[in-house]
């Protein structure tokens, strides 16, 4: 019978069938962090088990780290330290690989793994963060989980997975000049709302997909989420191969071999779909969030929606309330928006490309003094490299705070907040209430608007930046 | 975990859509290495001030919704980020069960774990358990686990629930323990896995190894 690649991967992790909706799915690569994984160590404990597999688990250190721009990080808060602290002795204790505050090496979970060549297609990686999504775009299915499954994962190495149903998106055409694939998971998130893939696995094709590098494809899986997605793939293709070949010379015994298997990583001509949607790349504009769902944004030459003219009474409501909170009125212009506080980071928008895209609109040209812009790269990699590159000098005397990589700002878990009232540009995946800091207002946009945003003051359009700038 | 095949008492309507799970338990409540504590944080700037101060206006701060055992809430509930803190604190906050439309797919997995009951039921009958539970002379609810079925003051609605997740709920199924059962099964899958893609076993500590 023909299958999508959903299904052949979770027919290939399949380690038994539980009944008709559940499989004990095994996991090549169980990522950990040191907020979800505490309590799951500790039930470990109370259980007295082992680990079962440590090799096959990576464990970093991010979510809570500081990213001050110095050299030796310190981890100032108390409870974040003991996080951190218990997170070594764990991964000590059981033998489990770790890249802990002070590695030269880590960086955002997200991030650090495919660039460290850790995710191959057709793995299925498991961690305890909604953006396990992202390694759809090597090929390779990733699950968000909870912290129970993350004690379950350590015990047996697998997760009882409820199998989903499937959903392709098909992306016709190119990208415009301007347009990121940030862009483009806006206009579809904005399309299919906040939860109009929920229950579903998402296998992106066509010409618009196939166009954009691997960094770009994880922007897309990544937020793939955003849409309530449980998981989202792209099929490796040659762009894909290489950049797994080039990151992962462990395996340069097997890689003919490999990449065999890999070439047969692809839904079947006739496999069934339940859902098929179809988007233009042509259509999509750089985008901006007006409100607090991820599902809320209009490209730039839009105004605001009008609540009143949305499909139901509760989207009327959400929305609403939304434009309350981010203090804007229906038909309102964004463009133009003064902005207090620009964030390019997370690990949807973070990654080496990103940062030369930022570079490359930012130019000689200065932030304005009116606002604060932190640059928080991905990983110590990606913060090296752009430092090779010159992008770090470059933006560094612009204006911008060059930090030390982690989630920082992208959920605020360590001191990087917004203010109430605070309006943010930000690069990041959630512009929920509150996500930022208490009262903080959340613009989500690609890293180049994020970057015209922080020199014109205000949120603004990037084309119109670009070409008014004397190269 | 729980045995009972009923929860009833007072319920509370939590009308926003998308109500997220940094929203159910902001940043600042996910510092700790145990579970304590967690009913602080429950939708903390809903529930409270700047200041720190219970907002009055805030259903759950209200008396005639006190010892509130159940949510009515919108579509999407418990959608983005994956912490179960949310869950952890919505138990202990003494919340047996949320009716809504639709769950965030990690919640869901998560609320199970955890013995918190999620009915789904349609966007009509939440309308209906919403406008029930507004008014706090009708603001109870009950919900009968055994004939999947939950009862407002003027509407009934009957919910599904798979046979495994009626079992987690009812006998409290550990499911590491049985999935440990099938620890021969996981080691057999693992020798053929493996054989057939070498590159995949022990990944974790060769890429830590090559890199150090």
């Amino acid at each position: 019978m023909s299958r999508t690649l959903y299904q052949k991967l979770v027919d290939s992790h399949c380690v038994q069938r539980l009944d008709e909706e559940h499989v004990l799915l095994y996991a090549d690569l169980h990522l950990m962090n040191e907020y979800t994984s505490p309590q799951a160590f500790a039930g470990l404990r109370q259980r007295g088990l082992p680990v079962r597999r440590p090799w096959q688990n990576v464990a970093v250190v991010d979510h809570i780290i500081p990213t001050h721009p110095l050299k030796h990080r310190v981890i100032v808060d108390p409870a974040s330290a003991l996080q951190a602290s218990n997170l070594a002795r764990n991964c000590e204790l059981h033998g489990i690989p770790l890249f802990d505050t002070n590695d030269p090496l880590q960086g955002i979970e997200h991030v650090i793994a495919p660039e460290l060549g850790m995710i191959r297609p057709g793995m299925v990686v498991l961690c305890g963060d909604s953006h396990t999504t992202t390694y759809g775009a090597l090929g390779a299915l990733g699950f968000g989980i909870g912290t129970s499954e993350v004690e379950h994962v350590l015990a047996t190495q697998t997760l009882v997975h409820r199998v989903a149903s499937n959903m392709r998106i098909r992306v016709d055409g190119r990208l415009s000049v301007g347009c990121t694939a940030k862009d483009l998971v806006l206009h579809i998130i904005a399309n299919i709302g906040a939860q109009g893939a929920r229950g579903y696995v998402v296998e992106f094709v066509g010409e618009g997909i196939a166009a954009l590098s691997v960094e770009a494809r994880m922007t897309i899986c990544n937020m793939a989420v955003e849409a309530g997605a449980r998981g989202a793939l792209i099929a490796p293709d040659d762009v894909a191969i290489e950049y797994v070949s080039a990151r992962a010379p462990d395996m340069k015994r097997h890689l003919p071999r490999a990449i065999e298997q890999w070439r047969k990583l692809r839904s079947d001509d006739d496999a069934r779909f339940d859902v098929e949607l179809s988007f233009d790349a042509c259509d999509v504009g750089p985008r901006v969030t007006w409100g607090t769902s991820p599902d809320q944004s209009v490209p730039i030459d839009e105004r605001v929606p009008d609540p009143a003219r949305a499909g139901s009474p509760q989207q009327r409501e959400a929305a609403t309330r939304a434009l309350r909170y981010i203090g804007l009125e229906a038909g309102a212009s964004l463009d133009g928006l003064a902005i207090d506080r620009v964030f390019i980071g997370s690990c949807t928008n973070a990654r080496i490309e990103d940062l030369r895209e930022v570079a490359k609109i930012v130019g000689d040209r200065k932030v304005d003094p009116r606002v604060r812009a932190m640059i928080v790269p991905g990983s110590g990699a990606v913060r090296d490299q752009a430092e090779a590159e010159g992008i770090a000098a470059r933006l560094i005397a612009a204006g911008f705070e060059w930090r030390q990589p982690g989630c920082s700002m992208c959920l605020a878990m360590n001191d990087d907040v917004l203010r109430p009232g605070e309006r943010c540009a930000s690069t990041t995946n959630r512009n929920f209430e509150g996500r930022q800091g208490r009262a903080g207002r959340t613009h989500l946009m690609s890293p180049a608007m994020a970057a015209a945003a922080a020199i014109a003051g205000c949120i603004t359009d990037v084309r119109r930046l670009e070409s008014s700038h004397v190269r | 975990m729980s045995a009972d095949t009923s929860i009833a008492g007072v319920a509370a309507a939590l009308p926003i859509p998308n109500l997220d799970t940094d929203q159910i338990m902001p940043k600042q409540f996910l510092r700790g290495i145990d579970k304590a504590g967690l009913d602080r944080g429950v939708l903390y700037d809903l529930r409270f001030d700047a200041n720190g101060a219970p907002r009055s206006d805030f259903v759950l701060n209200q008396p005639e919704y006190a010892g509130c055992r159940i949510l009515v809430a919108e579509q999407n509930f418990g959608c983005g980020s994956s912490r179960e803190h949310a869950v952890w604190g919505l138990v202990q906050l003494g919340i047996r069960a949320v009716i809504a439309p639709s769950f965030g797919e990690i919640f869901y997995s998560n609320a199970m774990n955890n013995g918190l009951l999620l009915i789904v039921v349609a966007q009509l009958d939440v309308d209906r358990f919403m406008n029930d539970v507004r008014n706090p002379a009708t603001n109870r609810i009950d919900i009968d686990v055994a004939r999947l079925q939950v009862r407002s003051r003027t509407h009934l609605a009957k919910f599904a629930m798979s046979a495994r997740h009626r079992q987690m709920f009812l006998d409290g199924l550990d499911l590491v323990g049985a999935s440990l059962a099938s620890v021969e099964a996981i080691a057999a899958f693992e020798r053929k896995h493996w054989e057939e893609q070498p590159w995949l076993q022990s990944v974790g500590a060769m890429v830590r190894a090559r890199v150090c």
